[in-house]
């Protein structure tokens, strides 16, 4: 959905998402009941916080850091966590490195760990610049990245799924594993930020 | 399907305009950058579309380019690089 010039909200996608899934359940491709059982799955993942687990252990747990950056999948199935048939990629951002992610064809996204996509990373201009001009973009989310800093871009162009592991912030030595989780934002793991512990 | 290319190796993604679902997007074609990792073997996307499920598995790379490769005018730090996943079909091994 998207706002016209004119003010109006063009709801042209839902009439044509409509449309689309009444004809599959018409078909018999689909059930209503598949169709609702997966809207409910997707939704009961409560946002990101299956992603925030992830990071929060990765932190802790250096053999637990080294298994995810090998084997992402695997790992998180460890922790519980059912992702299905997921191939995920955690790539670690460090003092050197920021990482962010895009997909440029359409919105891939890891759902299985961070919920239902913000509108914005769906949006033309995210997915384009993203890879054309990831500096200013990322200037604009408010994150002015330190020009020593090396900035690497993943477009989820295929199979995998991508999810960036932020840096620890400062500060937060001794905190508990649960603690840590929340102040893990959605955002600090598509890579448009950085996690921050609060002053 | 053995994957033909290892990690470091130098390929160049191939140009063309195939139509169809096509997951190679069109900045990347004609690029040089080099094997990051491979991840596995997947059903061709380009057949997978059209209900074709029965070709072989295609090995699929995870290769990085160096930024103002990709985009002559890049504006970035020159280390920075852009990481794209492509199936073994678009890419040729070529002398770095």
């Amino acid at each position: 959905m998207s706002a016209t010039a004119h003010g109006h909200v063009d709801r042209s996608d839902e009439f044509l998402e409509r449309a689309f899934r009444e004809l599959l359940i018409e078909r018999g491709v689909l059930t209503q009941a598949e169709v609702d059982a997966r809207v409910e799955l997707m939704y009961a993942r409560e946002g990101a916080a299956f992603g925030q687990r992830v990071v929060a252990r990765a932190w802790i747990d250096d053999a637990f850091r080294t298994r995810l950056l090998g084997d992402a999948s695997s790992a998180v199935r460890e922790l519980g966590i059912e992702i299905g048939a997921l191939k995920l990629v955690v790539v670690e951002n460090t003092p050197q490195i920021h990482n962010l992610i895009v997909c440029t064809l359409c919105s891939c996204y890891p759902r299985m760990l961070l919920g239902m996509a913000p509108d914005w990373y769906k949006s033309v201009g995210y997915r384009s610049r993203a890879v054309r001009e990831p500096r200013a973009l990322l200037a604009e989310f408010g994150l002015v990245l330190d020009p020593k800093r090396t900035l690497r871009v993943h477009d989820s162009t295929a199979d995998m799924r991508y999810l960036v592991l932020p840096l620890r912030p400062a500060g937060t030595d001794g905190w508990a594993e649960a603690a840590l989780a929340l102040l893990v934002t959605r955002d600090s793991m598509i890579g448009v930020a950085e996690v921050v512990a609060p002053a | 399907m053995t994957p033909r290319f290892a990690p470091g190796t130098h390929v160049r993604v191939a140009e063309g305009e195939p139509s169809g679902h096509v997951r190679t997007p069109y900045y990347i074609r004609g690029r040089h950058g080099i094997v990051e990792r491979v991840c596995g073997a997947f059903r061709n996307p380009e057949e997978l579309a059209y209900g074709r499920r029965d070709g072989p598995p295609v090995p699929l790379y995870r290769v990085r380019f160096v930024q103002s490769d990709v985009w002559p005018d890049y504006g970035g730090r020159p280390g920075d690089t852009l990481d794209v996943e492509l199936y073994e079909h678009w890419l040729e091994e070529v002398t770095p």
